[in-house]
């Protein structure tokens, strides 16, 4: 058999034209950051690539961080697309170090038609994801486009926090040994918004998990300090994504225990029926964080301790092979690589 | 889960994968296909390469619908979804495959009116929820999918839609299996039979391949017990010197077929004199065109199809990778300008592919020490 030795590659982007799969954060989002934009915007900042930006000011370090939500239908069972935007702005700068934000802004992109209830009932919707994680939405801006060339609304977010000062995240903290921790059952949102769409003529008792997870970082700030190595809430593209992209910047690997990892009954089955696989699957409230062995098991009774945190478990550690790769094991003996997601998740049809 | 549970039991598992290693012994190597490529997939999704004995080797078969499809027949679909107010319809599957312009999905994302549908019905849907344009449902797949394209036809007639058609594109397995048999390369033991194929057309359409080439055939289920048992019940059949039929898929199988969805396909479809697979060549009577009585609905009867025959890129060599003759790997344009990114041959593009399957699965496994 022929083995190729898996290299780093420099990421180019040569694409003819911007399709789909460019927003689905797999492989083709990568190569339009890593190829695109970060060449020709190219800065120190930056080019770290995390889910926040950060940078010392006056003795402070500064997270901000820029988010865009277009999803489609603007509300679904568990959330709508203003607390979605709240949530994932909070929740971008938790796992970066600053569960406390201090200020959001927001952009709305309207649609002409749009009825006046719909947004202000967006609105409200931000307003209350706003007071439950402790933030003020602090200034913005309005656009309106002409009818037909928006999905009723998109929202573009800006958000700001002091990293705490407990906080020393990085891939290059992460060890051989670091246990894998995650906080709870995967795939809820994207299944939910999948099926919300009334395409597909399945219908489950789902809602998604979209939520503050500031709470969550507390409990490990709390409870690991030093211990705590990397964290990261698992959107688009999945865990299997946010762990291939631990994996490559660590050049270490990632060895997954697939039965280990939460799964409702509902997304299990639909991703059964549908070809998809849940790790790719995005969540809006969970998050996966990467400890040191003897914090593990400490971290693990904090994510348990806060409400919604009940099925956190440990779903793998961090191996020196197979390197830059996520590795699942089961318990009946057979192995895969997990690889990014390639394009849309696309279902099958036998 | 249950029906998934029960059929990934490590102990269970751990006892068919030892007499599987007893059973096949030592010296001879045995070259068992399996046909279908969700097998492929189920095969690589759950390691199970890692559980036989190296004298066990699977080749991957033909059986995944978009791998056999030749360039030519997507470039005719494209330009019937290129035409005024046409809007295609198609499994997600097709939405990659790549003709010789492009693919679907970037066919699309240049304006052209391609929908993924889950079910040739919701083609319909669409039809009817938009009279003023013409859908066409982008028909693929074996007998699995053969049955509700039949039905959608049946239901188009019935309701009196007019302005949907579909573009048919199915294929029948068993002219497929043949002309592998037949292939002076083939170097085949035994085969492990198609699950989905199997419960619409039975058991009875192997029952040539036992009788005429000596081969074993065993019916079989998807999760990782059902295929370890098939290769046990395989290999029981080889030592006693045996060729015959086996189910083991008994719960979804059942031995006569689904008489009701053969029945609807003999109604909506004719078979094809002969029928173009990517890879394979021109195989006689291997596909079904839509019925003269449903010639309505046909969108080859009701759009200029350019009917041009593409020749497969020259140094993919998609053809010895469908017939086993070659691994994966052993493709020139393997994991380098063939990826499942920008595939050049379909069996890159369908999770049921064996290329993409094994890029996806073996390949980066093999390409670094575990």
């Amino acid at each position: 058999m022929e083995t190729v030795e898996r290299v780093a590659p420099r990421v180019r982007f040569n694409d003819p034209q911007i399709e789909m799969a460019h927003g689905a954060g797999g492989k083709a989002s990568r190569r339009l950051v890593e190829g695109l934009f970060v060449p020709l915007l190219a800065n120190p900042i930056l080019e770290t690539l995390s889910d926040s930006a950060l940078c010392d000011f006056k003795g402070s370090r500064i997270a901000t961080t820029a988010d865009g939500y277009v999803v489609k239908p603007l509300r679904f069972p568990g959330g709508s697309i203003g607390e979605l935007a709240v949530n994932g702005t909070v929740n971008d700068l938790a796992v970066a170090g600053a569960p406390r934000p201090l200020g959001l802004m927001a952009s709305f992109i309207l649609e002409a038609g749009l009825p006046g209830a719909t947004l202000r009932a967006e609105v409200e919707a931000m307003a209350s994801a706003a007071a439950r994680a402790g933030v003020n939405i602090v200034g913005g801006d309005t656009k309106v486009v002409e009818h037909g060339f928006a999905d009723g609304m998109y929202v573009a977010t800006f958000g700001f926090g002091e990293v705490d000062a407990r906080a020393n995240l990085g891939p290059d903290r992460v060890r051989e040994g670091d246990r894998v921790l995650l906080s709870g059952p995967i795939g809820d949102h994207g299944i939910t918004i999948l099926l919300a769409r009334g395409e597909l003529d399945l219908e489950a008792d789902l809602a998604s998990d979209t939520r503050s997870v500031a709470p969550f970082v507390e409990g490990l700030l709390d409870a690991a300090a030093e211990g705590l190595h990397w964290m990261r809430d698992p959107t688009r593209g999945g865990v299997a994504t946010a762990l291939n992209e631990l994996a490559a910047a660590t050049e270490l690997g990632i060895t997954v225990f697939e039965e280990a990892i939460p799964l409702r009954d509902e997304v299990r089955g639909a991703c059964e029926i549908l070809g998809l696989d849940p790790l790719h699957i995005a969540n809006e409230g969970q998050i996966l964080a990467v400890v040191a062995a003897d914090a593990a098991d400490a971290a693990l009774a904090a994510l348990r301790s806060v409400p919604g945190g009940e099925r956190a478990v440990c779903i793998g550690e961090v191996r020196s092979k197979p390197a830059r790769a996520v590795l699942a094991v089961t318990t009946y003996g057979g192995s895969r690589i997990i690889d990014m997601l390639v394009g849309d998740p696309l279902p099958r049809i036998c | 889960m249950k029906y998934v549970d029960e059929f990934r039991d490590p102990q269970l598992i751990a006892n068919v994968a030892r007499e599987i290693a007893r059973l096949a012994g030592a010296g001879r190597h045995y070259r068992i296909m399996e046909v279908c490529g969700g097998h492929t997939h189920a095969i690589y999704r759950h390691g199970l390469k890692n559980l036989l004995p190296p004298n066990v080797e699977l080749i991957h078969g033909p059986g995944c619908p978009v791998c056999v499809l030749p360039m030519g027949r997507v470039d005719d679909g494209l330009a019937i979804a290129e035409q005024r107010d046409v809007i295609m319809a198609a499994f997600g599957d097709m939405m990659r495959v790549p003709g010789t312009r492009g693919t679907p999905l970037e066919h699309k994302a240049r304006g052209v009116d391609i929908r993924m549908v889950y079910s040739p019905l919701d083609a319909l849907r669409i039809a009817q929820a938009t009279p003023e344009k013409h859908v066409v449902f982008f028909a693929i797949g074996f007998e699995t999918t053969a049955p509700s394209t039949a039905l959608t036809l049946a239901r188009a007639r019935a309701l009196g839609v007019t302005n949907f058609s579909v573009f048919c594109n199915h294929v029948t397995i068993v002219p497929a299996i043949r002309a592998i048999l037949d292939s002076p390369d083939m170097r085949l033991d035994a085969f492990v039979g198609p699950g989905h194929v199997s419960t619409v057309t039975g058991c009875r359409p192997y029952e040539f391949i036992a009788r005429d080439y000596g081969k074993p055939v065993v019916i079989s289920g998807f999760e990782p017990l059902d295929i370890l048992e098939s290769i046990l019940m395989i290999l029981r059949q080889l030592r006693a010197g045996e060729a015959r039929v086996e189910n083991q898929y008994r719960r979804i199988v059942p031995w006569e077929g689904n008489l009701p969805a053969l029945r609807a396909i003999g109604e909506a479809f004719e078979l094809r004199p002969y029928f173009e697979w990517r890879g394979l060549g021109f195989i006689s009577q291997s596909a079904l065109k839509v019925s003269s009585a449903f010639a309505a609905w046909d969108a080859e009867v009701q759009f200029e199809v350019p009917g041009v025959r593409v020749t497969d890129p020259k140094a993919a060599q998609c053809g010895e990778v469908l017939k086993g003759v070659l691994k994966p790997p052993q493709c020139k344009l393997f994991g380098k300008e063939c990826n499942p990114e920008h595939p050049i041959g379909a069996l890159m593009v369908s999770s049921e592919g064996a290329c993409a399957a094994y890029y996806r699965y073996a390949y980066l496994s093999e390409s670094v020490p575990a």
